[in-house]
């Protein structure tokens, strides 16, 4: 089976600074690291690769830099890595991030599954998988956290839904978005490690993948990030001393006159 | 559908048990007051069939009431669903869609947007009417709530956003107001569905979700062992709330996966959030920050969960919480 599993690199550490000057983002100097979500996503390719004698790709978008998580993610055990990088790619927004991927995966060839993790922990959203399924065409299902089954023709997989879960017959090709629930994932081998410093990691511009750069980055994506800013933090903690049922009957007191209950 | 003005909104509607969502009701006042802003019309969108309670979408704002009402063929209808609601966007063409960030808004939603050649702002917690530039404007948290962005469609329409459940509270009915009534049959065994639900499985026996809960209380590692989550799981009971854990209690299989709050769990915004020896990591602060009222207690006063507490206690929870439980059965018969 040819899976292909996209993966974003993201700050390592979740606390993040505005630059006072332009108002945006201060992203310099950040340590990066593959999105933690991903590596389920990731380990699930690897695992099904290994069950079916298939090929893992991995797929980012970002700049020369995320290289290095690509190279991770060899080292996990992925065959392939693709770097897609372009200045015409910065600031897309979820739309045209699944734009750009789903023209890699057509370039890359015959693929039967994408795998990506629930959302990224930076942006949030988790619409790239769904978004990426539209555009290819293919079928999608959310929250897997079992694959019970993997056929010629179609894949049976558990998922998370409001009162429990359901098994779900999905055709291939298609996609699918994993939660942490699906595997622990494995740590990288020496031998993988040795792998992936020696790999190549090739890297596909705009023009190579086919893509106007009129509607991708931040000119070209339907939504636009107008303004970040903090959000406004109420006061400091009010600590409720005293024993526990002094403690407990000032929060009672509290939590009835803001009618919290 | 031109980029000036916002058009007619559309609200994604949806019911459990035929019965419409409270978030969706908030959605629907919200709507009412940005067309009253811009003199655009509210479209409340039923994808489910047997709506009982169609007459009160109107009452809460909606001027036009679409109930797509084909035969459900089972518990899973995201194609049919996805089909729906692009066939109908095009034809009616609305300014904006909004749905909530449920279920619908992890899957159905940027499909349909997608189909649209439309862009999502996912999650959003504020809704507001830019008059000087006609738009939308859509405030999201990103990076675990610890920042927020003002996404915008400066040219795609319609602009879609996915909201948070308790962004906008439900507001009062108005049963003078009437709405139109539009019927749209739709055979969803015409769908070619590329997927298939096989079997259901209901295994969550908690009444509240997590997801939905106004009010969300969490066990951390602090408790110690499996058997100890019954501590929680009563105060939750009493509360009607829904019961909330951190990574560790479910890495240590004392508690399920469905349960995590958190960077790799669900991601919570209830009225009132009760943590229980949950330390505050960052990871589980992400999911939870943006709560409105966030109560911590844990022994350790240098637990990062008091950062964000609107109230802390430092003390042990195993005496605390059993005493906060018998307290408000008592007040509460």
């Amino acid at each position: 089976m040819n899976v292909i599993v996209c993966i974003k690199q993201v700050p390592a550490k979740i606390k993040i600074e505005i630059d006072p000057k332009t108002g945006t983002l201060a992203s310099g100097g950040v340590d990066r690291a593959i999105n933690p979500p991903d590596l389920y996503a990731l380990e699930e390719g690897i695992r099904i690769k290994e069950r079916t004698k298939g090929k893992v790709t991995v797929l980012t978008i970002g700049p020369a830099k995320a290289d290095e998580s690509l190279r991770e993610a060899i080292g996990y055990g992925a065959d392939e890595a693709i770097l897609l990088s372009d200045p015409a790619f910065e600031g897309s927004d979820t739309w045209a991030t699944s734009h750009v991927l789903a023209k890699a995966i057509k370039k890359s060839g015959q693929f039967d599954l994408v795998l990506c993790g629930k959302q990224s922990i930076d942006g949030e959203t988790g619409q790239v998988g769904p978004m990426l399924a539209e555009a290819l065409g293919v079928p999608f299902v959310s929250l897997v956290n079992k694959i019970e089954e993997l056929g010629q023709i179609s894949i049976k997989v558990m998922r998370m839904s409001d009162e429990g879960h359901q098994l779900i017959e999905m055709m291939l090709p298609g996609v699918i978005n994993v939660v942490k629930e699906i595997n622990v994932p494995r740590i990288p081998s020496l031998r993988g490690l040795m792998v992936a410093k020696k790999a190549k990691v090739p890297v596909w511009n705009a023009q190579e993948l086919g893509i106007d750069p009129a509607v991708v980055g931040s000119a070209g994506s339907p939504t636009r990030v107008a303004k970040v800013f903090f959000p406004q933090r109420p006061g400091k903690s009010e600590m409720l001393q005293g024993n526990p049922e002094s403690q407990v009957d000032q929060l009672l007191e509290k939590l009835r006159q803001t009618k919290a209950i | 559908m031109t980029a000036d003005g916002l058009g007619d909104i559309w609200v994604i509607a949806e019911q459990r048990n035929g019965h419409t969502k409270a978030a969706s009701y908030a959605l629907i006042g919200r709507a009412r007051k940005l067309a009253d802003e811009c003199q655009s019309r509210v479209a409340a969108v039923c994808l489910s069939q047997g709506v009982a309670d169609a007459g009160q979408l109107a009452a809460f704002g909606a001027d036009r009431v679409y109930l797509l009402d084909g035969p459900v063929p089972d518990g899973w209808n995201d194609d049919a669903y996805v089909k729906e609601l692009v066939d109908l966007a095009r034809r009616d063409k609305p300014g904006v869609i909004l749905a909530t960030s449920g279920a619908l808004g992890l899957s159905v939603i940027p499909r349909v947007a997608v189909a649209l050649d439309t862009g999502v702002a996912a999650n959003c917690i504020s809704l507001d009417y830019d008059a000087q530039n006609r738009i939308l404007v859509q405030t999201r948290p990103a990076f675990g709530g610890s920042l927020m962005a003002n996404v915008v469609f400066p040219n795609k329409r319609p602009q879609i956003a996915t909201v948070r459940p308790h962004a906008f509270k439900k507001g009062e009915p108005n049963s003078a107001r009437q709405g139109e009534m539009i019927r749209v049959d739709f055979d969803r065994r015409s769908v070619t569905a590329k997927t298939k639900l096989l079997n259901v499985v209901k295994d969550l026996t908690e009444k509240v979700r997590l997801d939905e809960a106004e009010i969300v209380v969490c066990g951390g590692r602090g408790l110690g062992k499996a058997e100890n989550f019954g501590i929680v799981a009563e105060l939750a009971e009493v509360l009607g709330a829904a019961l909330g854990t951190s990574r560790p209690p479910v890495d240590d299989g004392w508690i399920p996966y469905a349960h995590q709050v958190g960077q790799t769990g669900k991601t919570v915004s209830p009225r009132l959030y009760i943590a229980c020896g949950v330390a505050g990591a960052p990871q589980h602060l992400a999911g939870m920050q943006t709560s409105e009222i966030i109560v911590a207690i844990n022994e350790d006063p240098k637990a990062p969960i008091f950062e964000v507490a609107t109230y802390g206690m430092v003390g042990d929870l195993f005496k605390i919480v059993p005493l906060l439980t018998k307290k408000l059965r008592e007040t509460r018969g």
